[in-house]
């Protein structure tokens, strides 16, 4: 009894951690098992392929198209919503009015999904329906946004909608720091005579640096993860100039049953989270205590 | 705390799941809205005043894509629906795996052997067995026209793709839209393999069906990546990512003159209160006339057990019964995958596509259509979508393309 | 807490902010504006029929009805049942419920731990939880069904209510864990002074002062297992598919006339409930990131 009081803190973590041990480091396990494997339709643990499905992946044309669009979508994403996001969030900062109602109108993409938002994307993007048809009508004729029909422009629109959904999200988050930045800084800064922009750029904005790391990596994991955007949106078109590695993964594993070679992408993406994820995961528990 | 709560959240869920009954048929399928929906609720009825369930396991998207993903996951859990509705080369995948039942008892009884084409009945039995029932025959390779444009222009639909051209001219020279086209890979396909079909129904066997690596780089295939960016030529701007029936709509509306498409697009004609044959021309794509491509949805049986099956043999009997098939056809805009279906009830353009089917049953030019799975399985059927759509989509160039083609197919065989 | 000299600008800047504000909110509602105006319109409206050549879909309806709405929460046909929505939304409702109650309260006991009961290896412990946060969905699938075939629970609502709650855990305990470690850890040792075990320290010190965080625990579990559509579609048995699941089914119709008014309206009740979250939430999801999710 004594011992069960003594470890009762680490037994209360147990079933959460067997549940992550299977459900995360376990499928991820199976995951690797499986890009070796021959696997067509279903899982099958009987022909072994070896690596191979890895150059397979690496040389197929898509999977080209799908690293370049994520190196696109993840730089103009991340990036987007940072820019935005911290903008956003110093300008409500300024003791605005109805700061409230505005905060919501800039989160609430947070809430949608994009099968909710997907047709009204789509037809805002499309020339013929939605933006430039509008502007047309109102009077500006030389208004041009066709973007989405064009191979090479289409992934921008992808970034556009990302940056419209997540960027409220960064906001509160910056939001948030702002808040919590220590105020004797600043009123020392002001005493030292600094102008706002030179307190903004050398007082404040390092002191979010945390907030920069959450939001970092929030939205990089948003970015690797984005799927339902693209389906949405171009649904990979035109032609497949919009893939990117989550729906090459989709659509080797369920489409073509190629499920060996979606899991070799897949491995490829849990690749790339790691290489984001661990340094930060590193630096963010070591300087906890 | 951690155990009471575990328990309190297994009792409070396990009282909202309720198992199968045995007469019941759980059924996977894909046909969610408008025509397909009113055709599937035909057989559900038809079950139910015979004292057999309905249980829907609908998931629309992709056409299909999203159907089949859910499928996996149901097999993999060890609990398959009754039935799922698939795509011919998908019913030869899932009987391989072995998870498919065996329906020889109802099909030898109804006397299906005699009623469907032997090339649709290559795709229901697997091994000599009948291991799915097939409910229609789409076919894809139509040319669709606007009746007031050919009119007033005084043309006729073209059975040539010279004639294709000049016709595509004359609308563009009278400001219309010539070629109405949707931009999804699988669209952009329909055109394909119906201008590859044109070309000879010898290529659309060897290079389609038996992917031969030869037939791939022909000069013939080259020809028709050249065909395929003279159409691309015709198309307006803004095709991309458009919806095929959005596409059809152009058509209706008497702003575009044709469109390339399967015989699915009449749902859309009737919709708009029109008359397919009448006010939107229907007829075979250019140089495919006595050639017959197909594509047809299938309910493919899994291995269920024991007391499900009497339900399950039940469904099968019923889907491929003479009165349903006519109905759900009629709903659909296919036509009956029995041959025995009297066509009176039908409209002109299905009446046209049974006897066509009839014709090239006989001189053996009766296929499966790549862009709707039955020309090869998914993996190679993407490897050709990959390379069209690209194509379509680029200024690649006809010969790089036909290289590409044979390259793509080649690795993924 | 305001600081004057950065935060007090003068008139011109004060125009030109609300002027970049105001901007920024048309470009946030555009989309939503869409989706409102369109299912408010009737169907010749919307595809620009004879008499509405000059409309687009940012022009507000000439006369809004809402006759889409109830034809979506209601009579909708979707596959063979034509009952509209209503009947997923409660499915959705019994889901949500039952994965953000046990995934948030999963999440504030770890934290708890984590934060307050240190042990060796803890911040290994947790750093492996939250890499959970970055696995793809559509990678688990297969996996995950052959799991849940295996405890018996495919096909079924705690079925799907136990995805979500594994997938729900790795984010809960990362707010709560952040959250907890920046209270002090007097208020623990001054407890345990006071005779308080490990569940009372929990529930009468801590959670009394926790409510920032839960809502922000809340609402991120509640979009995400209301907004799932690939859990939902593959696990959910007949007759507890989720509302998106249905939505998906009356939207993404691959043949058909569509009727996009009552795929918007469709689409503007499975969005209400998430909305709604944040609208009377949002305020304490801010105040409950300051508090924890981004340590300053």
């Amino acid at each position: 009894m004594r011992t069960l009081r003594r470890y009762l803190p680490q037994l209360t973590l147990l079933p959460s951690l067997i549940l992550v041990a299977v459900t995360v480091y376990g499928f991820i396990a199976l995951t690797v098992v499986l890009s070796l494997t021959r696997s067509k339709m279903l899982p099958r643990f009987d022909r072994w392929e070896g690596f191979s499905n890895y150059a397979k992946v690496w040389n197929h044309p898509r999977w080209e198209v799908a690293m370049e669009n994520f190196a696109i979508f993840g730089v103009l994403y991340i990036g987007g919503t940072m820019l935005i996001g911290l903008m956003l969030a110093i300008l409500i900062d300024q003791r605005v009015r109805a700061e409230g109602a505005l905060r919501t109108i800039y989160l609430y993409p947070m809430a949608l999904s994009f099968i909710v938002t997907g047709v009204a994307w789509q037809w805002i993007m499309a020339p013929d329906l939605g933006l430039e048809r509008a502007f047309q009508i109102w009077g500006w004729e030389s208004f041009r946004f066709d973007w989405i029909k064009q191979s090479d422009m289409a992934i921008y629109c992808v970034v556009i909608a990302g940056v419209w959904q997540a960027s409220g999200f960064v906001m509160a988050l910056f939001l948030a720091a702002l808040r919590g930045i220590n105020p004797e800084i600043l009123s020392a800064a002001r005493m030292d005579g600094a102008s706002a922009p030179r307190i903004y750029w050398h007082v404040i904005i390092p002191a979010l640096r945390p907030a920069f790391l959450t939001a970092i990596v929030v939205q990089g994991h948003l970015a690797i993860k984005s799927y339902d955007l693209v389906v949405a949106l171009t649904r990979g078109g035109p032609g497949y100039s919009t893939e990117l590695p989550s729906t090459f993964m989709y659509e080797f594993t369920f489409s073509r049953n190629e499920m060996a070679l979606g899991a070799s992408s897949a491995v490829m993406m849990l690749i790339l989270v790691t290489v984001l994820i661990v340094p930060y995961l590193y630096s963010e528990l070591r300087n906890d205590r | 705390m951690k155990l009471t709560s575990k328990m309190a959240f297994i009792a409070c869920t396990t009282a909202l799941a309720t198992p199968t009954l045995a007469d019941e048929v759980e059924v996977l399928h894909w046909w969610t809205s408008g025509g397909e929906a009113a055709a599937v609720s035909v057989l559900k009825d038809d079950l139910e005043s015979k004292g057999t369930g309905w249980v829907d396991m609908a998931v629309a998207g992709g056409g299909g894509d999203a159907a089949m993903t859910t499928l996996r996951a149901r097999v993999t859990a060890g609990d398959p629906p009754t039935a799922a509705q698939m795509l011919g080369m998908s019913v030869r995948e899932w009987a391989d795996e072995g998870f498919l039942g065996n329906l020889n008892e109802v099909a030898a009884a109804e006397g299906w052997d005699d009623v469907v084409p032997t090339a649709v009945q290559a795709f229901g039995k697997y091994d000599g067995n009948w291991v799915a029932a097939p409910v229609n025959m789409h076919r894809p390779h139509w040319i669709w026209g606007s009746a007031k444009i050919f009119e007033e222009l005084n043309l006729e639909l073209p059975a040539t793709w010279d004639e294709f051209f000049a016709a595509a001219d004359a609308m563009e020279a009278a400001g219309y839209v010539a070629v109405a086209q949707g931009g999804q890979a699988w669209q952009e396909a329909t055109v394909w393999e119906a201008v590859v079909l044109g070309i000879s129904p010898d290529l659309y066997k060897s290079a389609i069906i038996d992917a031969d690596e030869d037939a791939l780089r022909s000069a013939e295939i080259v020809e028709s990546f050249e065909i395929m960016r003279r159409i691309r030529g015709y198309v307006d701007p803004n095709f991309a990512g458009r919806d095929w029936n959005l596409a059809t709509a152009m058509v209706i509306n008497g702003e575009a003159g044709m469109q390339i498409m399967g015989d699915w697009a009449k749902g859309e004609v009737i919709n708009a209160g029109l008359t397919p044959g009448v006010e939107v021309l229907c007829g075979v794509s250019p140089g495919t006339q006595g050639a017959f491509l197909f594509n047809t949805d299938f309910f493919a049986m899994f291995d269920v057990g024991g007391d499900k099956a009497a339900a399950q043999q039940n469904m099968a009997a019923s889907a491929m019964s003479v009165t349903f098939q006519e109905a759900f056809n009629l709903a659909k805009g296919s036509i009956p995958a029995r041959t025995d279906v009297p066509g009176d009830k039908f409209d002109t353009c299905a009446q046209k596509s049974m006897a066509d089917l009839a014709e090239a049953t006989a001189a053996g030019t009766l296929f499966g259509s790549l862009a709707h799975g039955h020309g090869q399985p998914a993996a190679i059927q993407a490897a050709y979508l990959d390379v069209v759509t690209q194509h379509f989509n680029s200024d690649m160039s006809a010969e790089d393309a036909a290289a590409a083609l044979a390259d793509s197919v080649m690795a993924a065989k | 807490m305001t600081v004057e000299a950065a935060r007090t600008p003068g008139t011109l800047q004060r125009v030109l902010i609300y002027a970049v504000l105001l901007l920024a909110a048309l470009f946030f509602l555009m989309p939503l504006a869409a989706m409102v105006f369109t299912s408010l319109k009737t169907m010749p409206e919307i595809t620009g029929a004879a008499g509405f050549e000059s409309n687009t879909i940012l022009t507000p309806p000439q006369a809004p009805s809402t006759e889409a709405w109830g034809t979506a929460w209601q009579s909708a046909c979707i596959a063979v049942a034509c009952e509209g929505l209503r009947g997923y939304f409660w499915n959705s409702i019994v889901m949500v419920v039952f994965a953000v109650f046990f995934s948030v309260m999963f999440g504030a006991i770890n934290g708890y731990v984590l934060a307050k009961w240190r042990f060796r290896g803890d911040n290994i412990i947790f750093g492996m939880l939250l890499f959970g946060c970055f696995i793809p969905f559509q990678i688990v699938l297969i996996p995950m069904a052959r799991l849940l075939g295996f405890l018996d629970m495919a096909g079924t609502l705690h079925g799907l209510i136990f995805v979500h709650l594994c997938y729900g855990i790795p984010f809960t305990t990362l707010f709560f864990r952040n959250f907890y470690v920046t209270i002090p850890d007097e208020l623990i040792s001054a407890g345990r002074i006071d005779g308080a075990g490990f569940w009372s320290i929990f529930f009468l010190i801590l959670m009394p002062i926790s409510l920032p965080i839960f809502v922000v625990a809340i609402i991120w579990q509640f979009t995400n297992v209301w907004n799932d559509f690939l859990f939902g579609a593959s696990f959910a048995g007949a007759d507890a598919r989720p509302l998106m699941v249905a939505l998906n089914n009356l939207v993404n119709t691959s043949t058909g006339t569509k009727a996009y008014n009552v795929d918007m309206a469709g689409a503007m009740i499975a969005a209400l409930p998430t909305i709604l979250v944040y609208v009377v939430g949002g305020r304490y999801f801010v105040r409950g990131l300051t508090s924890g999710a981004v340590k300053g």
